[in-house]
């Protein structure tokens, strides 16, 4: 929101106020003032296009004479609207404009360049936005002198407020009284309210119109007339105000209209009374009842939207947008003038469906001061008196079914020191609810404090009245302090403990952790479906490669990975662990992690550890002996979607699935990479005994060896069932020392080696009782898996 | 020859024979010459059948003398050799310091990460409980319980992504997390928690925009807690992320879940509030929202307002990295870019 002080110094005097200063002042107390615009232009004038032909080297620069008054000069100009006969702003070298840039002397593609044809966001009456260049140079009345200053007709040697509103202040702030208000709070000075006084002829508007409201989302609906409007341009004050506030100056009618709502935040309709006719009936509109607005497009109405009605016809779309039907035009007459308060919730959906919020649907949606919506059809009435010569018609046609109750609220100092934490007088307080221009009493050490309704920010509650004084005391005397609470531990509570805990692993195991989007795209959410369940889209995405939350996080982790692998990263350990969700808002936590590459690399000496199946099968095994799980774990081959049928499983406890492992298939991936992904609340949910000691034993082990030849699909692990199953409690520790195929072995045979430890807690084995059990290991696996024992 | 010559003979051979004897082979051929079993030393004791008592005696002492000479004589060599021999070894064993290390790759955590656990820490020490909440959300909860009812302006600043109707949506903010906690302490016993979470916007990927971010955010509710206690709280946040000469200000702001609001300011650690580009000429950086817990968010959830204050406050994680490190655009916290990995994966500076 942009703000003259110009304009604001019709209500507040700031006779020797330093406007810098003030708006620091005001950005302390809570209103942001984000930029102080202060323009100090010199070196711009009228010029008058007098010939316009095309640069020979160029599809869109025209070459240009143009007239100064003190001679011509010959620029070089790229706006689409330039043209032959119009008056512009020229910026002759020597000019700084606004946003840094010297005008000078220049060449341009080579033809000679004396000076720029302005556009108004180059100096900084418009936000430079595509839209505003695209609408190319400013057009200047034709009355103007060329060479004459341009400044002072542009009111350019004004101070602006560039306000960045927080929502709450957006109601008050966003038109020039309100914001007077908020100097005068932090001056302690007086607002003074602009003039609205007519002289009304003795026609009565009553005598050409009837209201009917049939809608409980009107509140209040104010009609007046004005006959015989002259349409034409608006004097010079009212366009430089519209033009600094960013908006395009019209006419004077549509001009009125604009600057009283910049005055009052209320925002008025004009309709061509005689194309409106006698009646003005509000109602909802009707399904698929449909509506030509200003704009020319045909646009089709929901029982949600309020409609201003001739009786029968939509007249306008209340707080939105007017119909062609009743525009206001070149040879419009009689205006009525519309000033009305319309549920800002209807306001707000039905701009938003129809995309058509404008400055005006924003302060219907906001809120508005019934009080104001009185004053500003008076003020209108005011303007189109003088400055469109507009003969206004005596009373109002009144609509009020606003609640008016008044806003009270009680607060005693002990409470405002409580919250805020500071030590302020009933002085202080009473200084700050004056400058508000707060009424209030004071009884019985409490404040009773009536707030205007110029504030529908602030509530009828204590709080916000100790925010409002706190605001204007000052944030800057709060001191510091610590809280004085009970002293306790802090804890991470539920899943945060367990993803720390395990992310604290993953990152000593040498896993790197990702951070990556939970949205994802069809093909994403198309890749690992084993056991997928229904996924969740967006209703409105905002591209369709974010559109579903995601199930897995792999594919996401698989990005990644092609990240760093473009980036000539050869190594890669990464995991990540996030919430899925499905089903609506069913939650999952997951843990995936991809590993590729060395895990330990050595670029010269051939030392290098790769990563391979039983390497990130290690990490995983590790990660679960450590959550406690050892032994109750295994991993069974499975077909799993995206990963290679050969090298794959899935992983379980206590039978229970609780994710998978295995190489990425090669249809998705040619690298060889290798994942898993687990589910951290099933993880959680397994019950794990306390840490208890277990002595070692003190008495020598006995290792023996042992191969057997079985067929070569035979797997290990049913191998080592067998060898524990018969062993026993003696057998402490079994490992594969050989794995051989090959020579001297049939083609579908495999030979594997185990070195088998025996261990007794309470002797010394003799080798006589190791050899039995171990005879009986050989017979049983011999026997059971048509193993052949291998000779030494 | 009589025993006393044949004993000098041995002793003047085995001299000879030492002096050329400079590798470990010889050495044992040599000790196997003299103090073998058919070794020189050993045949002195030998055929010693027709001598009386008296001279076998002799003879033994003499012969055992000897053999004590022998082996000293021999062991000293053998040491000197081993020595040598070692040496040698070790010489031919010794490698060039200088060629590159054998890379062991230890995982580190997300920059984001980093951060966030430094504020854990620091919270969890002046007991608060770190907590999560989901991300798909009930609008109840992102929304309407935190005193912004649906149609409410405020939720403009928050475009946000609905999944079913409009009752869930991907959370704008962690503050549902609030409502839970409260709504949840059924006892309604004082709270003090932190939650950091993901949160999502409407908003188009660029440098400074992601549709998905981080809020570090937290709530206290006791008794007769006030804005001093939360500039306190603010001031050991600033200075454990941005140093220990930080000056803090708070300026009044608006959320529609506290009253007052303010915005929390730190002076600016890039020019000494000099004015520079980072603080955009002003001295000072906002780096989080903060304010009093409104008294229709406390009532919502069970906590009588009459009785229970409390204060929120909330921070955007990246922002608060991206100030910290240096980073200048947000995409960097979720393109995991391992090369910066090494950077960030020491202590911290005291």
């Amino acid at each position: 929101m942009a703000i003259s002080m110009n304009w604001v110094q019709d209500y507040i005097d700031l006779t020797g106020i330093d406007l810098k200063n003030l708006a620091t002042k005001i950005t302390d107390s809570g209103v942001n003032v984000e930029k102080v615009i202060q323009n100090n232009l010199n070196n711009l004038v009228v010029g008058e296009v007098l010939e316009c032909k095309m640069h020979p080297d160029s599809d869109h620069l025209h070459i240009c004479m143009v007239d100064i008054g003190s001679g011509v000069h010959q620029i070089v100009c790229g706006a689409p609207n330039v043209k032959k006969n119009i008056k512009v702003i020229v910026s002759l070298p020597g000019a700084i404009l606004p946003g840094g840039i010297k005008i000078k002397k220049s060449t341009i593609r080579g033809v000679e360049s004396n000076g720029m044809i302005c556009a108004l966001s180059e100096l900084g009456l418009e936000e430079d936005t595509k839209e505003n260049r695209e609408k190319g140079i400013f057009i200047l009345p034709n009355n103007l002198e060329n060479g004459k200053d341009i400044v002072e007709y542009l009111g350019l040697n004004d101070t602006v407020y560039e306000l960045d509103l927080n929502p709450n202040r957006s109601i008050d702030c966003t038109n020039h009284i309100g914001f007077a208000y908020e100097i005068a709070s932090v001056l302690g000075r007086k607002v003074t309210l602009p003039d609205i006084t007519t002289s009304p002829i003795e026609e009565s508007v009553k005598n050409h119109l009837s209201l009917e409201i049939k809608t409980p989302n009107c509140s209040m609906y104010n009609a007046k007339m004005v006959k015989d409007v002259v349409i034409k341009e608006s004097p010079d004050f009212i366009k430089n105000r519209l033009i600094k506030a960013g908006m395009r100056p019209i006419n004077n009618v549509v001009d009125i209209s604009n600057y009283v709502m910049l005055e009052y935040g209320q925002p008025l309709h004009f309709f061509d009374k005689d194309k409106l006719g006698d009646k003005i009936l509000v109602r909802m509109a009707g399904d698929n009842e449909t509506i030509i607005t200003l704009d020319r497009k045909t646009r089709t109405l929901t029982n949600e939207d309020i409609v201003i009605t001739d009786g029968n016809t939509p007249v306008c779309i209340a707080g939105v947008m007017g119909a062609e039907n009743t525009e206001v035009d070149s040879s419009t007459k009689n205006i009525l003038i519309e000033s009305a308060i319309f549920n800002s919730y209807n306001v707000r959906y039905t701009s938003l469906r129809l995309d058509l919020r404008s400055e005006a649907s924003l302060r219907y949606e906001r809120g508005l001061n019934y009080e104001y919506s009185t004053l500003a059809i008076e003020r209108a009435c005011h303007l189109l008196e003088k400055y469109a010569d507009g003969k206004v018609l005596s009373d109002t046609i009144t609509y009020d079914n606003i609640d008016k109750a008044k806003k009270i609220a009680k607060v005693t100092k002990d409470e405002v020191n409580m919250v805020l934490g500071v030590s302020m007088t009933d002085k202080d307080i009473q200084k700050s609810l004056d400058n508000l221009g707060f009424e209030y009493t004071y009884a019985n050490k409490e404040y009773t404090v009536e707030i205007p309704n110029r504030r529908l920010d602030v509530e009828a509650h204590k709080q916000d009245l100790i925010e409002e004084i706190g605001r204007l005391y000052g944030y800057d005397k709060i001191p510091s302090n610590l809280p004085i609470v009970e002293s306790k531990k802090g804890s991470y509570i539920g899943n945060v403990k367990y993803r720390k805990l395990i992310s604290k692993r993953l990152r000593s195991l040498g896993l790197n952790e990702c951070r990556t989007y939970t949205l994802v795209s069809k093909e994403e959410d198309n890749l690992f479906k084993t056991d997928r369940k229904e996924s969740i889209h967006l209703l409105k995405p905002m591209s369709m490669d974010k559109s579903i939350i995601r199930q897995t996080l792999i594919p996401s982790l698989l990005k990644v990975y092609e990240y760093n692998k473009a980036r000539k990263i050869e190594d890669i350990s990464i995991y990540e662990i996030a919430n899925t969700y499905y089903e609506k808002d069913k939650e999952e936590t997951k843990i995936a992690a991809l590993m590729r590459g060395n895990y330990i690399s050595n670029t010269w000496n051939k030392n290098s550890i790769k990563i391979d199946f039983y390497l990130i099968k290690g990490v995983v095994e590790n990660l679960l002996n450590y959550l406690g799980l050892s032994n109750r774990y295994q991993f069974n081959e499975a077909v799993i979607d995206g990963i290679h049928p050969g090298i794959s499983c899935e992983i379980t406890i206590d039978k229970e699935k609780i994710g998978y492992m295995g190489k990425v298939h090669p249809n998705i991936l040619k690298d060889d990479v290798y994942v898993f992904e687990i589910s951290l609340n099933k993880l959680m949910e397994k019950k794990i005994r306390p840490i208890k000691f277990k002595e070692i034993s003190k008495y020598p082990s006995v290792s023996k060896d042992v191969a057997f030849i079985v067929d070569e699909n035979k797997k290990s692990k049913e191998i080592v069932d067998t060898i524990k199953k018969t062993a026993g409690h003696l057998l402490t520790d079994i490992q594969v020392f050989d794995l051989y195929k090959g020579e001297n072995l049939d083609n579908n045979k495999k030979s594997i080696a185990y070195s088998l430890t025996f261990t007794d807690t309470s002797k010394t084995l003799s080798d006589e009782e190791v050899m039995k059990i171990f005879n009986k290991i050989i017979e049983d696996v011999t026997k059971k898996h048509s193993a052949i024992l291998r000779d030494k | 020859m009589n025993i006393e010559e044949k004993i000098e003979k041995i002793k003047k051979e085995l001299k000879s024979e030492i002096q050329l004897t400079n590798n470990t082979n010889d050495l044992a051929n040599l000790k196997v010459k003299y103090l073998g079993k058919k070794g020189l030393v050993t045949e002195l004791t030998r055929d010693m059948s027709n001598l009386s008592i008296e001279e076998k005696k002799e003879i033994g002492r003499l012969s055992n003398e000897l053999k004590k000479e022998v082996n000293t004589i021999i062991s000293s060599l053998e040491e000197d050799l081993n020595n040598k021999e070692l040496e040698k070894r070790l010489a031919s064993e010794k490698i060039d310091i200088t060629l590159p290390s054998t890379k062991i790759n230890i995982g580190g955590e997300n920059i984001l990460e980093k951060l966030i656990e430094e504020m854990e820490a620091l919270f969890l020490s002046m007991g608060y409980d770190v907590v999560e909440g989901p991300e798909v959300e009930k609008d109840l909860y992102n929304f309407e319980l935190l005193n912004l009812p649906k149609g409410h302006p405020a939720r403009d600043a928050q475009d946000t992504f609905y999944t079913f109707e409009d009752t869930l949506l991907l959370r704008s903010q962690t503050s549902p997390v609030q409502i839970r906690t409260m709504l949840e302490n059924k006892e309604k016993t004082p709270i003090r928690v932190i939650c950091p979470g993901k949160t999502y916007r409407r908003d188009d990927d660029d440098a400074t925009h992601s549709h998905q971010f981080t809020q570090v955010e937290g709530l206290l509710v006791d008794k007769n807690i006030s804005l001093a206690d939360l500039k306190g709280t603010f001031d050991i946040v600033a200075r454990k992320l941005f140093g220990n000469d930080r000056q803090t200000r708070f300026r009044p702001s608006y959320y529609p879940f506290t009253e007052p609001s303010v915005e929390m300011d730190i002076s600016c650690f890039n020019c000494g509030q000099k004015g520079c580009n980072l603080c955009k000429g002003t001295g000072w950086i906002t780096v989080g929202g903060a304010g009093v817990v409104h008294h229709n968010v406390l009532d919502n959830c069970g906590y009588d307002s009459n009785i229970w204050t409390g204060f929120a406050f909330g921070f955007g994680a990246e922002r608060l990295a991206m100030l910290k490190y240096g980073i200048t655009d947000i995409r960097t916290f979720y393109t995991n870019d391992l090369r910066l990995k090494d950077a960030f994966d020491r202590r911290e500076a005291e």
